[in-house]
């Protein structure tokens, strides 16, 4: 079974053989890592070329040739998508729509995994159970009555129907994620509070929240993109009638059909829709990654 | 303007007061309590908000929609099996039902054997953050700015111009093309260029996990198979694949579940048209083209018995890690 059981030669060749093929191995390792990186990377750049050149280029050279001289890059396309197609209040609206639809997920989400983790009640793992269920309810099956809901309720078109909505379609992967990670925090540390006369809302406030930073991390920068690159709901319970409270995502899509031959205008506002995400998610990436394993390997 | 700084008001401090003070007033009527009572009532209070928010916006609306699924376009009379009955014989839904099974298989089969050949390989180079981090920046941007980045990325021109758009300039190079991608005759063309838009932007999650998984495996163990002589397609083969084999399901699950409900993509270059349309844009349009609100419904309700089977699977995985916690 081990190496010396065996003649000690066909070992060293084998070594010798892996070592010998390890060179042009590595070479290829190189290339096709390196292949899939510039893959991978290219569109985006391509894009973010574009947008900073002249209309007339766009139209007439691949976004590669504005990279050697003359050099001829302008701020045109961003000035016009912002001033002309709305894109700076659509920015704001983003911002608006995905702020509370963050907060209120995380945080009603954290109230019930404290009470799912850490107290007793009768179903308490049937109702649980249902919560994982519902994962993987695809949010077209819930479309249609809650619009009728948000409009019977006259908030169809305003942030606070997609604050609401977003909410229930966050919730049970935040309850999830946050229930798993509270209920491994040590015991003893609830207990001794509980013995000093903290009640509840103090424990939770003062112990359970802070200790659960890391996993809230992940879960706001979740939700976070998830809410700031949604279309579908934006775009059903907005709608075309309150246009003015549309986030980026659904005023660009209607540029793609709106700009007809304007494409270069395109460039400018996709990377305006995507700068912010960005930016969160190279900034916070160890977070995100943590999220994105701890939900899934373990859960 | 001033709209807007009240917006913002309520957005940065309303909400969050709200909802902190939700739990400290409920606190205090709990406390007025007598004792006993007090433990029982507490845990309701806290997990109230969120199953009022799962029951209105899940729960009951999945329950409705199926009711609405077997009434007639106004939702006033019930027409039995009509709507499915409809789904099953018209050939646009035929044909966006034939296309989300092309989605979900080729997606699918993209996103899990890319990530994986790229975990794999990540791992044994120096760079491995700065390459992963680059496979992974698509899934931050949403479907809409990486359909507009692709449909730049398409672009065609006719042949004996010069190509504008990345790939069709890279064919070119090597005397292929131009190819009309997108808007091309054939679906297949068609359909596998929206789709690897989708491979392209979900592989770095597959990666992520995978990857995560991979470093789970004992370094002693694959140095013991190379020692003993296994290649590098045999450790993989008989190492690496078995054991990797639940988190590959896992990252293939939650692929399929997002391939069947893919809506962006569509919507933003297509809209459906030339053979690209897919159950959940099709069931958008019956929506608000047409208005047929029961059609709609039983387009969701196929789109939700597609993925029930996922539901089970899940809950029985959850199971079994409670059993060893």
């Amino acid at each position: 079974m081990t190496a010396a059981s065996r003649p000690l030669d066909v070992t060293r060749t084998a070594v010798a053989k892996r070592q010998g093929r390890g060179r042009l191995g590595r070479v290829a390792l190189h290339v096709i890592v390196i292949g899939l990186m510039a893959l991978w990377l290219v569109p985006t750049l391509g894009l973010l070329v574009n947008s900073f050149r002249p209309a007339s280029d766009v139209a007439r050279s691949g976004w590669w040739e504005s990279l050697l001289p003359p050099w001829d890059f302008t701020l045109a396309n961003y000035e016009h998508v912002l001033t002309q197609n709305n894109l700076g209040d659509a920015f704001i609206n983003s911002l608006f729509i995905t702020i509370p639809s963050t907060v209120i997920p995380v945080m009603v989400a954290a109230f019930a995994a404290y009470a799912f983790a850490w107290m007793d009640f009768p179903y308490k793992n049937a109702i649980f159970v249902a919560i994982v269920g519902l994962l993987v309810i695809p949010l077209q099956s819930t479309l249609i009555p809650v619009l009728r809901l948000l409009a019977g309720a006259g908030i169809a078109g305003e942030y606070l129907a997609v604050w609401l909505a977003h909410t229930g379609y966050g919730l049970p992967f935040a309850v999830y994620l946050l229930r798993n990670y509270m209920g491994g925090l040590p015991r003893e540390v609830f207990e001794s509070a509980s013995i000093d006369g903290a009640n509840p809302a103090t424990a939770f406030f003062r112990l359970a929240l802070p200790m659960s930073v890391p996993v809230l991390a992940s879960l706001a920068i979740f939700q976070f993109l998830f809410v700031w690159n949604d279309l579908l709901v934006s775009l059903i319970y907005i709608g075309p009638t309150r246009s003015e409270n549309l986030p980026m995502t659904v005023v660009v899509s209607n540029l793609v059909s709106s700009l007809g031959g304007e494409t270069h205008f395109l460039t400018a506002a996709a990377f305006l829709t995507m700068a912010l995400p960005l930016a969160v998610f190279l900034g916070l990436q160890r977070y995100f990654v943590r999220g994105i394993t701890g939900g899934a390997v373990k859960g | 303007m001033e709209d807007r700084l009240i917006t913002a008001a309520i957005v940065l401090l309303g909400v969050p007061a709200a909802l902190v003070g939700y739990i400290l007033v409920t606190e205090r009527l709990i406390q007025a309590l007598p004792e006993r009572r007090q433990g029982r009532l507490r845990p309701w209070f806290w997990i109230a908000p969120a199953l009022a928010f799962l029951i209105v916006f899940l729960i009951y609306p999945t329950i409705n929609t199926l009711v609405l699924s077997f009434q007639d376009k106004f939702s006033r009379n019930f027409v039995g099996l009509d709507n499915y009955i409809w789904f099953f014989g018209d050939p646009g839904t035929l044909e966006a039902l034939r296309n989300s099974v092309l989605w979900v298989v080729f997606m699918t089969g993209g996103v899990v054997g890319l990530g994986l050949l790229v975990a794999i390989l990540v791992d044994r180079v120096r760079y491995e953050p700065v390459a992963k981090t680059a496979i992974f920046v698509p899934l931050a941007i949403s479907f809409v700015a990486a359909a507009i980045i692709w449909q730049f990325m398409y672009q065609y021109r006719p042949p004996g111009t010069p190509q504008i758009g990345t790939v069709n300039s890279v064919l070119g190079l090597v005397g292929l093309g131009p190819v009309d991608w997108i808007r091309e005759r054939s679906f297949l063309v068609d359909n596998f260029a929206l789709i690897f838009i989708g491979v392209w932007m979900w592989t770095g999650f597959a990666m992520v996990i995978l990857s995560a998984g991979l470093k789970g495996i004992s370094t002693e163990l694959l140095e013991a198979a190379r020692v003993d002589g296994a290649n590098e397609w045999q450790v993989f083969r008989g190492i690496i694949l078995p054991l990797l084999m639940p988190t590959i399901f896992v990252v293939g699950t939650t692929i399929v579940i997002t391939a069947l409900k893919s809506f962006d993509i569509i919507y933003t270059l297509t809209n459906g048209a030339f053979g690209t349309d897919v159950i959940a844009r099709k069931m958008f349009a019956e929506m608000f083209t047409t208005q047929h609100f029961g059609r709609a419904s039983a387009v969701a309700i196929v789109l939700l018995l597609a993925i029930i089977p996922f539901m089970a699977v899940n809950i029985r995985r959850f199971r079994e890690q409670e059993a060893l916690r």
